[in-house]
């Protein structure tokens, strides 16, 4: 147990420094898309709520598990879709052209 | 090896591989010629992700998960389409959604744990679970104010941050007793009903041009909470998936703020409005300003070399982009060069007007970010202003007294000729003056952004070329 804490909490530390290194980059044209895109990331709680909903441990956890898979999957869907509609529109002037 | 344990490395690996590719898919997305890949990549990770689970040996039945996953979709779809214009509410209510699957999951692994849940783990619990309920209710009201079902004016009053603080302390209490002693079940409600009124409170005082900075914040706490999970459910994916959304909210923030000249701290405990102090005190006389018409407007835009389009919030009010998109096409097409500066606070949400221009098919490399146009100003011969305000105040370089000294603005004053799309003369957002207007190279295009850019249009492919 105490180990599996240690672990995660490294795995915390080095994601947290990938992430600003990686978002920094990101250009402020997408911001917008980037917020969309990791929102759709974060749902992938959705792996949580499945386990918890399957397991039929309780009702309880079997109910508050099925609400949380439908609200992390409308993330899910909702939040690919429009980021890829949003990249979709960002056109170069040279590619107008061709 | 059993078929149990090869399921799970099975597993274990699929989550690996989605874990790659999620930080695949933030790399891919720092340039637009690639970011069309990266969702691929998220949404390759998220599949693989999903199928790994429902391999997972303890899952007895699948009824409910089926149920859940098309009744999300049916939900997700509607909410991928929305009209560009609402993407800011659509973000804050999927920070709100988001949040509250992390809270529900919370809520479920407490009450099967309880009351053996070991010190560490009811801490991270109770992080989760108070930073999802001040998302789940906070992202609500966010997005009711944008999609203007609340009233955006700023609600204040005396003592609303103690107000804040304290219910915020008295969560943090409750949950240091439930750490000290997680048998007191009792006490669990209280750890997310007070952050759900905490959420509402923190964000009555704010107001609409706040907006940018308030998404990105809560964007930050719904991936810490993410995060909080991961621990808690021992999951590295969802560790490092919050992580990377904690990160990016917190970067997001940390530009608005400085965008804004707020202090992080001011940011970070959500007092925000606090320093909106009115000075829209009294002094209305009339100074003179000079207006024009669009024939004039047309005129001068024809025989300029350069011009900077500044768009603010007012044109996505206006849905004006269509239009100032005609007038790009016309003034291209006369060899005028035309850029766009945008400051990172335009709008309600950090990016907002370029995703409007380029909805509007503007091409990208045309819009140019605040610190990169910055130096343009003063070899252009129009800077036009369509709806924005605050952003362009010169007052923020120059006048200490002023609420917003010390703001980075767009140097639109720097231009040969200023031209501002508004509608009146009435004061902005915060009800600070603009002496941008009243300089002797400003002409005032007094009338609705659409209404407007649309008349310059047509005096420009009217009058002359034809």
């Amino acid at each position: 147990m105490k180990l599996d804490l240690m672990s995660s909490l490294y795995v915390f530390m080095l994601a947290a420094f990938i992430g600003f290194e990686v978002i920094r980059r990101v250009s402020p044209l997408l911001h917008t898309p980037l917020m969309s895109l990791t929102n759709a990331l974060d749902a992938i709680a959705v792996v949580g709520a499945i386990i918890l909903a399957g397991e039929h441990k309780t009702t309880l956890a079997t109910i508050l598990g099925t609400i949380a898979i439908v609200s992390a999957t409308s993330n899910i869907v909702g939040g690919f879709i429009i980021t890829d509609r949003m990249l979709k529109m960002f056109k170069s002037s040279g590619a107008k052209k061709a | 090896m059993n078929p149990t344990a090869s399921t799970d490395v099975v597993i274990e690996v699929a989550y690996v591989i989605a874990t790659a590719l999620f930080i695949l898919s933030l790399k891919w997305l720092s340039s637009p010629t690639t970011a069309r890949r990266g969702v691929f990549a998220g949404e390759a990770g998220m599949v693989l992700a999903i199928a790994g689970t429902l391999l997972y040996h303890g899952i007895v039945d699948y009824k409910w998960i089926a149920t859940a996953l098309v009744l999300g979709t049916v939900i997700g779809i509607p909410l991928g389409r929305v009209q560009m214009t609402a993407v800011p509410q659509r973000t804050a209510l999927s920070h709100a959604f988001g949040a509250l699957c992390v809270t529900l999951v919370g809520t479920a692994e407490f009450y099967l744990r309880a009351p053996n849940v070991p010190k560490f783990m009811m801490a991270v619990l109770s992080m989760e679970v108070i930073l999802g309920s001040l998302t789940l209710t906070g992202s609500l009201m966010a997005a009711g104010k944008l999609q203007e079902v609340l009233p955006q004016r700023p609600i204040t009053y005396k003592g609303q941050n103690f107000v804040n603080l304290s219910l915020l302390g008295i969560a943090i209490g409750v949950a240091v007793l439930l750490i000290l002693d997680p048998s007191r079940m009792y006490l669990y409600p209280a750890i997310v009903v007070i952050p759900l009124v905490f959420g509402v409170m923190m964000i009555i005082p704010i107001g609409g041009a706040d907006m940018p900075t308030v998404i990105s914040l809560l964007n930050s706490y719904a991936g810490l909470s993410a995060a909080a999970m991961g621990f808690v459910l021992d999951s590295k994916l969802l560790i490092v998936a919050g992580a990377l959304d904690g990160a990016s909210g917190f970067i997001l923030s940390v530009n608005m703020s400085k965008a804004m000249n707020r202090s992080f701290s001011n940011v970070l405990f959500g007092a925000f409005g606090q320093e909106q102090i009115s000075t829209a005190g009294g002094k209305e006389e009339a100074k003179p300003v000079r207006s024009a018409t669009a024939e004039e407007a047309a005129a001068i835009l024809a025989a300029a070399n350069k011009v900077v389009i500044v768009p603010g919030y007012g044109m996505a009010v206006a849905q004006a982009q269509h239009k100032v998109r005609e007038l790009y096409d016309n003034l291209t097409k006369r060899g005028v060069d035309v850029k766009f500066g945008i400051h990172p606070v335009a709008g309600r949400m950090p990016g907002h007007m370029n995703v409007l221009l380029a909805e509007a098919d503007i091409p990208y490399d045309k819009l140019l970010a605040m610190e990169e146009i910055n130096g343009d100003f003063l070899q252009t011969d129009v800077s036009l202003i369509i709806g924005a305000n605050d952003v362009t105040n010169p007052a923020a370089r120059s006048d200490t007294s002023s609420p917003i000294y010390g703001m980075p603005i767009l140097d639109c004053d720097k231009a040969r000729t200023v031209m501002v799309i508004k509608r009146s003369m009435g004061a902005g957002f915060a009800g600070i003056e603009n002496p941008l207007y009243y300089l002797d190279r400003t002409l005032m295009l007094f009338g609705d952004a659409k209404g407007f850019v649309g008349n310059i249009v047509r005096e420009l492919s009217g009058g002359g070329h034809g």
